[in-house]
């Protein structure tokens, strides 16, 4: 287990790594790079003052040794201005004197930069935000989760009636939804003078204070519906294979009712597919966070993702990304880890 | 002029796809009647939701082709004081015209922008998946077939496309500016070559021993792969014929890359599991070199799942390019892209749902109708 588990661990990093590099040359191309040095200085700086911007500011210095001054494996630069003397660095902040500064100054150090559109340490911005979705990801989670294992089970359990059908055909309609239609079709209906009920909110931005029904139900309907499809059709997939097996004819043989033999033999093993399925959902969450965010106005994760790309906040972008990438990998590592523990068929030695 | 009822818009509309109902008709009855001669697809009219599916999908395929013939209006046409009004709302000047489902933002035809809107669709995501299948393939079986060094190297590349959060990756390709550095012609450049390798490969595989077959085949896979490849990756084609737009080529580009790695993904997985057949174990005795037992033993008993694979995947990529659009990033700023007019209308929503909402159903349904059109299909094939 110990052996798996350093290798997987081993995987990640080096796929963390070699994505945080891809996205950093991808932020850091010519034109960002451009953009960036005339919202610094001004919008009519001519070429050879944004050339001379970006080498004052160790932006011209090879890709790989500004990767590793950003992560906090190299040294950050130091420049000496040839005319008065002062010495600037990347490390080195406004009100600190050059000696004192630290010499590494990257993620690994805790500094993750400065936010261009929030003004703020970057750190805490991201904390905050991501504090805003965790709780939308926990409501999607609580409502889609329970829904989509119920549908799965029912439908799977019976394969071919009726209700099966019904239910079958629920989930491909959800998988066919994507948030930005269901949030358009649910505003429409339940938000808007034309559906006439105006039960909820069209816009969550109060909720980002305090969450009530009205103004939270709508975004986590959209993001919950479009997933729940997925794992409801992976569920029924497990649970008709279950089904079958040998075991259950015995169960049922020996005189169990259907219900019992569903609920104790044929549930636990029927759940432990759904559980991988759940865990890699999230990374697709997302992507919908992202639209959902932007479409209710819900200012959380997805949201400065948005926004740290529309105003080319290129060290917001990395905080990010890195964050993205961490999730997803996070979720991977889980479900292998939650596959082994649960199935105990599968050995990994 | 009086605004037209509710029931006179579903009528007007009705009788505007009057040729998709003729062209439906006319399939469905051809279809019916040669059943038992279609294999595969003459099956999938034994279960219901197969039909559903396949009507679906049907619809919105001849919406494309009669489009110009179904709209009432040009898609960019604006007429002044239709700004925002409700569905069927009559048109000033134009006598016993209507605009069917209302005017939009900037005043022009909603009705008329959808349906125009099916065609870009219709186009972008079932090529898109095609590259996505070729990219796939070609490296999914060697990668299942041989297993080793080659796999353990493809499966990471594939598993760190697969890590990269979709949005993100969109938002860093899908951008204008991107196309001065050339990062879409390095990957359109990559990309496009597969198809042309994989069919090298098919027909070298195939013909190895018959040179006057397999001259001709590799010199027209050639000729029209260069010439295709030139102008579509580089829009240099000496005569003009492919041609894509620099920002549809952006996009293009990035949707395939997005799907390649899952098609790859499941295509090497068919390939390790086949390999271990009979018939690949009688193959390799007869001594067939590998790509031929990977193309032509392989490959066609793989067919099943990857087609219903490939229905599912254009619902997806639909779903994607709609995406793209609501984050305004779509084919260019003024088509009648579903996404982008979701994107437009979402900003009046409560006020004029009538913008937002019917390419939303549309987009809705046609992916709906891909994903029964799978599960019809899945459902039959493995009923063999």
């Amino acid at each position: 287990m110990l052996s798996f588990l350093i290798q997987r661990i081993g995987v990640m990093l080096l796929t963390a790594l070699c994505l945080t590099l891809i996205v950093f040359f991808l932020t850091n191309l010519e034109p960002n790079l451009e953009k960036l040095t005339k919202s610094e200085g001004n919008q009519r700086m001519t070429d050879a003052q944004v050339e001379s911007w970006l080498q004052n500011n160790g932006y011209r210095q090879n890709l790989f040794k500004r990767y590793g001054e950003w992560l906090g494996v190299a040294p950050g630069w130091t420049r000496t201005d040839p005319e008065t003397g002062n010495v600037t660095g990347r490390c080195i902040r406004n009100g600190v004197a050059a000696e004192e500064a630290p010499s590494y100054c990257g993620i690994l150090q805790g500094e993750w930069g400065t936010s261009l559109v929030f003004k703020e340490p970057i750190g805490g911005v991201i904390l905050k935000k991501l504090g805003l979705t965790g709780w939308l990801m926990l409501w999607v989670m609580i409502v889609m989760v329970p829904i989509a294992l119920v549908i799965g089970v029912v439908a799977g359990m019976r394969e071919g009636s009726k209700t099966d059908r019904t239910l079958s055909t629920f989930s491909i309609m959800s998988t066919s939804t994507p948030e930005y239609v269901s949030g358009v079709i649910l505003i429409v209906v339940f938000a808007s003078r034309l559906g006439g009920l105006q039960w909820f909110k069209g816009t969550s931005q109060s909720a980002m204070e305090n969450i009530t029904f009205e103004n939270f139900t709508l975004p986590v309907a959209a993001l919950a519906l479009y997933g729940l499809g997925y794992i409801a059709r992976m569920t029924r997939a497990s649970m008709t294979e279950v089904m079958t097996e040998q075991y259950i004819r015995t169960a049922r043989l020996k005189g169990l009712t259907f219900g019992a033999v569903v609920l104790k033999h044929a549930l636990r093993n029927a759940l432990i597919a759904p559980f991988t399925v759940i865990m890699l959902q999230i990374p697709y969450l997302l992507t919908g966070v992202v639209i959902i965010e932007t479409l209710f106005n819900y200012k959380g994760f997805g949201w400065t993702l948005v926004a740290a790309v529309g105003n080319n906040d290129i060290e917001l972008m990395m905080a990010a990304s890195v964050v993205a990438v961490f999730v997803v990998l996070m979720t991977q590592l889980i479900s292998d880890i939650g596959y082994v523990f649960l199935n105990p068929r599968i050995s990994v030695n | 002029m009086e605004r037209l009822t509710a029931f006179e818009i579903i009528g007007q509309i009705l009788v505007q796809f009057t040729p998709v109902w003729i062209g439906l008709i006319v399939i469905l009855a051809l279809s019916i009647t040669f059943k038992k001669r279609l294999s595969l697809y003459g099956k999938l009219f034994d279960s219901p939701i197969g039909i559903v599916g396949l009507v679906l999908v049907l619809f919105w395929v001849l919406t494309a082709i009669f489009a110009d013939q179904i709209a009432t209006f040009d898609a960019l046409d604006q007429v002044s004081g239709m700004k925002n009004k409700k569905p069927g709302w009559p048109v000033r000047g134009l006598d016993g015209m209507h605009y069917l489902l209302g005017g939009d933002n900037l005043a022009r035809d909603v009705f008329s922008r959808v349906v125009k809107g099916s065609q870009s669709v219709l186009i972008i995501a079932p090529a898109a998946t095609i590259f996505a299948f070729m990219v796939g393939i070609t490296l999914g079986l060697p990668a299942g077939y041989f297993g080793g060094k080659t796999d353990t190297i493809l499966t990471f590349i594939a598993n760190m496309v697969l890590a990269f959060p979709v949005i993100l990756l969109f938002f860093l390709l899908v951008t204008p500016e991107i196309r001065s550095t050339g990062v879409p012609l390095v990957l359109s450049g990559v990309l496009f070559l597969f198809p042309i390798v994989f069919f090298v490969l098919l027909f070298y595989s195939k013909y190895s021993e018959r040179p006057d077959k397999l001259y001709l085949y590799l010199g027209i896979t050639l000729v029209i792969g260069f010439w295709a490849y030139s102008g579509l990756a580089f829009n240099s084609d000496p005569l003009g014929v492919f041609y894509m737009d620099p920002n549809l080529l952006n996009i293009f580009v990035s949707v395939v890359f997005v799907n390649s790695p899952t098609v790859f993904r499941i295509v090497r997985g068919i390939t390790s599991d086949i390999g271990t057949r009979d018939y690949v174990a009688a193959a390799q005795t007869r001594g067939e070199r590998p790509w031929y037992i990977m193309l032509w033993e392989i490959l066609p008993n793989a067919r099943g799942p990857l087609i219903v694979d490939f229905c599912l995947r254009i619902g997806y990529t639909t779903i994607l390019l709609g995406t793209l659009g609501f984050f305004g990033l779509g084919v260019s700023p003024e088509s009648a892209d579903w996404g982008m007019t979701i994107n437009e209308g979402r900003k009046l929503l409560s006020l004029y749902p009538h913008l937002a909402l019917p390419p939303a159903l549309a987009l809705m349904s046609l992916v709906l109708g891909l994903n029964l059109l799978a599960d019809g299909l899945r459902e039959e094939s493995l009923k063999d």
